[in-house]
């Protein structure tokens, strides 16, 4: 079976005023059919950028990608027109962003918005627009539109919808926005959901209840879920797979229990022993040690040699390939060329 | 991958409940609050009238200059000087002059003009309407143009169809209009004989029947084409002159918000959601990005039905700004109270109307 997200050796470049950024560094990713993906990492090691590049949703300029391949349902969405791109980020691809609050459109009400969406997935736009809604055949068809979105905000938990469809998004709060959001996100019966920290910018109960809302619908609807975090608590519930990033490069992947368990790459194992226990001392939190390296000038080799207690020549020479330690279990370390160490 | 079995719609039918979606009383553009703003907003209008007349009556008495010697003539006795002053009213304290002035005013009587003995009322309106036909043509004009040269200029930022607008935009704004008025004179009327020189309508045409008073509307009201060709060569260059603002203004300002808003959550939002580019662009950025401008042509189009004098003055276009402004030449108490006011009245409207626009553009404000 093809799985549904590959990404192979992609770079990808930002042009800033300071100089190119090099963002991605040959990322490798598989998603398959039915996975919870969850990426980790710092900010700005990349996880956005390489999620955001499926539905193509960089903006290019800046971004340019000099090589590397993208491959959705086997086909490189790098390579597609515009419309084709449109087509996919319609009908395939559903994406939740991290803030809420700035993600609807704040002159619509939720219902023009989610009809224009629902429209939109259907190829039906001329049902909307100027002058909408004043043919019979459009006015059905936005009819049945609004009725589809009255149901999937029943669905993401929005009380009386028939009702709060009509008012504008300030009338909402950030979780109840978030839940718009989903809908909105789902309305294409998208085969991947990319939420993109979808629970960053929300209460510590609302996040919660986003994150039970998009288990239930991934069992609904069979979702396939790349789940962009900060906080592997997250990831440790909800996923079945983890990919942790640093500074552009996937540098540890495989199953979620495998990982937490038995963490390979040293900048895994860092950002293990990073999360606070229980019976931690009050004032003892630890991180790892050192700087997220600049992406203008990043370090040669592996970019986490500068952090990297377990550092050797060979680390600043080349950039380690994937490694398989265990079964489905990847991790990009000079450590392991050999096999797994005894320790 | 149609063989997923992805569809959705299990959980879509299990959820499925008979809805009724349509709320008149939620789509309706009037609504109570509206009406309540309105209200408030007109009962401040008598306010701002008396504030503006009284600031009008004591700066045009304490302006040095006898308005009765100016209307008399040079040639004028003493005696008649004084009778014309009583005539007048003008030989009474100043707070009679301006009680008795604003007592004429409610009963609709704006007063006599001293220097040619005309009814100011009639006047007034007729003069207003010249205007307000000059700024309904330049305003459509200014936005038909403004409005492309906007999104041309936010869609293809920093290339070349940017530079020129933009080129356009700050040319036409820094360059005195009635500069441009002549030169359009020069090359539209005196070398290529397209269009008419100067004034309002053709003196060897019968000049058509007033009932707006606005001739391209009247004209058209009486199916008289021929007079609406002439009215309509005849406004080509003020009307030309008089949108030089609007397209400036409204050209930097929408493009701006319009580049504001490219960066917004937003518009990553519908662009994921699928909507197309072309729908972003006009529906989505627009409506958000119209609110400043919407406010800013509101401001114009006051500043506009105000007159204005030098336009008005090169081109002889018989609009408000000329009355005004011979009013004050010849310190002509009346036309001057009544032309202030009337134009006050004006913008005062204007502003309601702008308003209860953009509040009704951006649901964010309302009409608290």
């Amino acid at each position: 079976m093809t799985p549904l997200v590959e990404i192979r050796d992609l770079y990808c470049e930002m042009v800033t005023f300071d100089g190119v950024a090099k963002v991605l560094n040959g990322v490798s990713l598989t998603i398959n059919k039915g996975d919870l993906l969850g990426v980790v990492g710092e900010t700005g090691c990349g996880k956005s950028v390489t999620a955001m590049s499926i539905p193509r949703l960089v903006p290019q300029p800046p971004a340019r990608y000099p090589s590397g391949q993208v491959l959705f349902n086997g086909q490189d969405v790098l390579k597609i027109s515009a419309e084709e791109v449109r087509d996919l980020r319609a009908r395939k691809i559903g994406v939740v962003f991290q803030d809420p609050m700035t993600g609807l459109n704040p002159v619509f009400t939720i219902e023009e918005q989610m009809v224009d969406s629902i429209l939109a997935r259907q190829n039906a736009l001329h049902a909307t627009g100027w002058g909408r809604g004043w043919l019979p055949s459009a006015r059905e068809e936005r009819r049945a539109a609004r009725e589809r979105a009255v149901q999937l905000l029943r669905r993401v938990g929005i009380p009386e919808p028939e009702k709060r469809i009509f008012t504008y998004p300030h009338e909402y709060s950030g979780g109840m926005r978030q839940r718009v959001l989903i809908a909105l996100a789902i309305s294409g019966r998208p085969e991947l959901l990319i939420a993109d920290e979808p629970t960053t910018a929300l209460d510590v109960s609302v996040q919660a209840q986003i994150l039970r809302l998009i288990a239930e619908l991934v069992r609904e609807i069979n979702l396939t879920v790349m789940l962009i975090t900060h906080n592997i608590g997250v990831v440790a519930q909800l996923c079945n797979r983890i990919a942790v990033m640093y500074a552009g490069n996937v540098v540890e992947s495989g199953p979620t229990r495998e990982i937490l368990r038995n963490p390979k790459h040293p900048y895994t194992k860092g950002l293990m022993q990073a999360i606070p226990a229980d019976n931690s001392v009050r004032g003892s939190l630890q991180g790892v040690a050192g700087n997220v390296p600049s992406l203008l000038a990043p370090p040669s080799g592996c970019r986490f040699h500068t952090r990297c207690s377990y550092v050797t020549d060979r680390c600043k020479a080349a950039l380690p390939p994937m490694q398989i330690v265990a079964p489905d279990h990847e991790v990009a370390c000079v450590l392991y060329e050999d096999g797994v160490p005894a320790s | 991958m149609e063989t997923l079995p992805n569809s959705g719609e299990g959980f879509l039918k299990a959820t499925l409940r008979p809805v009724s979606v349509f709320r008149f009383d939620q789509l309706s553009i009037i609504h109570n609050a509206m009406l309540r703003y309105i209200g408030r907003r007109l009962l401040l209008i008598p306010v701002v009238l008396i504030g503006l007349s009284i600031l009008t009556f004591v700066i045009s008495r304490v302006v040095p200059g006898d308005p009765v010697k100016l209307a008399a003539g040079t040639q004028a006795r003493p005696e008649q000087i004084e009778r014309l002053r009583a005539d007048f009213g003008l030989d009474r304290p100043l707070v009679e002059q301006y009680l008795m002035y604003m007592g004429g005013l409610l009963q609709g009587n704006w007063g006599y003009s001293i220097s040619n003995r005309r009814e100011v009322g009639p006047d007034l309106v007729r003069y207003f309407m010249a205007t307000l036909e000059l700024t309904i043509v330049s305003t459509l004009l200014g936005m038909a143009i403004g409005i492309p040269l906007a999104i041309i200029s936010a869609r293809w930022r920093d290339r070349l169809p940017d530079h020129l607008a933009r080129f356009f935009s700050i040319g036409t704004a820094s360059v005195p209009v009635f500069w441009i008025a002549i030169i359009l004179q020069i090359i539209l009327a005196q070398n290529l004989r397209l269009l008419p020189v100067s004034g309002r309508f053709d003196a060897r045409a019968e000049f058509p029947e007033i009932i707006t008073g606005m001739l391209l509307f009247d004209t058209l009201l009486r199916g008289n084409f021929e007079g609406f060709g002439i009215a309509l060569r005849y406004i080509i260059i003020p009307a030309m002159c008089q949108s030089l603002l609007v397209i400036s203004v409204v050209t930097r300002q929408l493009r701006g918000d319009m580049l504001d808003m490219m960066s917004k959550d937003f518009v990553r939002v519908a662009r994921a959601n699928g909507i197309p580019e072309r729908m972003i662009w006009l529906r989505y950025l627009m409506k958000n990005a119209l609110i400043a401008t919407v406010s800013m042509l509101g401001f114009i189009i006051g500043f506009q039905l105000g007159g204005a004098p030098l336009i008005e003055y090169v081109l002889d276009w018989p609009g408000i700004g000329q009355y005004a402004l011979k009013a004050a030449l010849l310190l002509d108490f009346q036309p001057i109270m009544g032309s202030t006011l009337f134009i006050g009245c004006v913008v005062v409207g204007v502003n309601l109307v702008t308003d209860l626009l953009y509040r009704s553009i951006d649901p964010r404000i309302g009409f608290r």
